[in-house]
């Protein structure tokens, strides 16, 4: 093998590395950008300005918060496993990242293009569990075992009926490769998979808010009510990382969101990667009112809502999918 | 339950959940009912409902003078102790008039309040001395601005604010 195969795009090594230092970039930058709409939409919903101070409109705020956050220092509580509580933010925020390989920005602008890319994005995502149960027993803390114990319940439950809902898109457009899937919609609503299925859609919106435990289903973080959990004792960047895997989740889940059910990178007039962004955006903006919106759910309301009514529809709507498409076939 | 029971609910709580949706859309595109407070202070006729520490009210026909009759219910009422009112004590018969002595409240022959004071750093904003007070001559101030380097500061003559403020015909 010389340099010129080893430079080249089409060789998947190379691919691979320029992919993840893009991703890496892009969900920093993201995490920065989410912040700052995240505390905007807060004020403007609360009758209030949000951050104002820092840069114009307050711009600069991620920044300065992202500074404060890194140069905090990084205590482990005594008695705690350290290989495994300093493993877990890692183990959050690294699946993350990979799960962005598959995702369809533009038929011509793609990380990694792969035929398996929904299984290898909810098998990347299941890694996250796994963080979370390490960093609540790491912790050596009773609030950060109770935390953990109630994220994994909630993850658990809610990725039954997500995987159900996605399965019945993909036995819809007979692929698991997400371009595929998108290339089959076309530029218009009316093509879209999330207008023809709209029950998996909005399965799909409802778990994907508690998978990424965002509010309303937002108990493995509420600091104040319930001890946080999980990360009840990581400091600076440790958080950090925490912090940072959420937001690259809730691009994941919106990108999926776009990809599977709003036509992906298809639409008139302007370039495909606009498209794709412009629907992440719009998802994201949703779950960011959403949370800003409700209050949020009693531990026991979150299970009922999944075992007995997400997962009894996304069955339903599975078994109607996958009639239809027989018939079809 | 049954199946149209619960189906009925299902469908009150979504809608719920799209009033509450419109509820927050709404808010996002009106403007801010917030001031940036060292730039700009809230309207005055906004504080109406603030509870600052409390003063005294004035007469409807005086307003530099209080209702108060000093009885002193509002001292005994203070949980906190913090208010003081202080009466001129009439002098004895063959005394030499020289300077009034002032005694707690209530005082024998005396119906007006020669002192009052209140001490907000003790204060809990509880209320009871307004709620006391027989002739309603205390309020809560609509005063949020108070900065003070020390703590004997906050001991408030509230017959001088009064005066204060009826001169400036603020009531
Ligand atoms: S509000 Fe309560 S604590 Fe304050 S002066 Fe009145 S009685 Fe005392
Ligand atoms: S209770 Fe009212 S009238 Fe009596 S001393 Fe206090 S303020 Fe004056």
């Amino acid at each position: 093998m010389n340099l010129e195969t080893l430079l080249s795009l089409e060789y998947p090594l190379t691919r691979l590395v320029i992919g993840l230092l893009c991703i890496f970039a892009f969900v920093g930058l993201n995490g920065l950008v989410l912040v700052w709409v995240e505390r905007k939409v807060a004020g403007h919903c609360q009758l209030r300005p949000g951050p104002l101070h820092v840069g114009p409109h307050g711009l600069l705020q991620p920044l300065v918060d992202a500074v404060k956050l890194i140069g905090k220092q990084l205590v482990a509580p005594s008695g705690s496993d350290k290989i495994l509580y300093w493993a877990a933010p890692l183990l959050a925020f690294a699946p993350a990242t990979v799960c962005f390989l598959p995702l369809p920005f533009d038929p011509r602008l793609a990380p990694i293009p792969m035929n398996l890319g929904l299984v290898l994005i909810l098998a990347f995502s299941g890694l996250g569990v796994l963080s979370l149960i390490l960093a609540g027993w790491g912790s050596n803390n009773k609030w950060g075992l109770l935390g953990a114990a109630r994220s994994v319940a909630q993850s658990v439950a809610y990725e039954v009926p997500l995987l159900l809902s996605v399965m019945a898109v993909a036995i819809t457009a007979g692929s698991l490769d997400l371009y595929q899937i998108s290339a089959q919609q076309g530029a218009w609503p009316w093509q879209w998979y999330g207008v023809k299925n709209p029950l998996a859609f909005f399965i799909f919106l409802v778990c994907a808010v508690a998978e990424t435990n965002r509010a309303p289903f937002d108990l493995p973080e509420a600091e104040s009510e319930l001890t946080a959990g999980f990360h009840t004792e990581y400091s600076g960047m440790g958080f950090g990382l925490f912090f940072l895997a959420e937001y690259a989740n809730m691009i994941i889940v919106s990108g999926v969101a776009a990809a599977l059910f709003l036509g992906g990178w298809q639409g008139p007039f302007l370039p495909g990667v606009l498209w794709f962004l412009v629907k992440i955006y719009c998802i994201l903006f949703f779950i960011i009112w959403l949370r800003w919106t409700y209050p949020r759910v009693r531990f026991d309301q979150l299970l009922n809502l999944s075992w007995k009514w997400l997962t009894p529809l996304a069955l339903i709507d599975l078994a109607l999918a996958v009639i239809v498409a027989g018939f079809g076939g | 339950m049954s199946v149209s029971q619960l189906i009925e609910e299902a469908y009150t709580g979504l809608k719920s959940l799209v009033i509450g949706l419109g509820v927050t859309g709404k808010a996002l595109t009106q403007p801010g009912v917030t001031v940036l407070y060292p730039m700009e202070e809230v309207a005055r006729d906004n504080l109406a409902s603030f509870r600052g520490h409390v003063e005294l009210v004035g007469k409807d026909e005086d307003p530099a003078v209080p209702k108060c009759v000093a009885c002193g219910a509002c001292v005994k009422a203070c949980p906190s102790d913090c208010i003081t009112i202080l009466c001129p004590i009439p002098a004895k018969e063959g005394e030499a008039g020289g300077e009034v002595k002032m005694g707690p409240a209530p005082q024998k022959g005396s119906k007006t309040p020669g002192a009052v004071y209140v001490d907000f750093s003790l204060c809990s904003l509880c209320g009871q001395c307004a709620k006391t007070c027989p002739v309603d001559s205390l309020k809560f101030s609509d005063n949020p601005y108070m900065v003070r380097f020390d703590r004997k500061e906050f001991r408030i003559d509230l017959l001088a604010r009064l005066k204060r403020l009826a001169g400036e015909g603020l009531e």
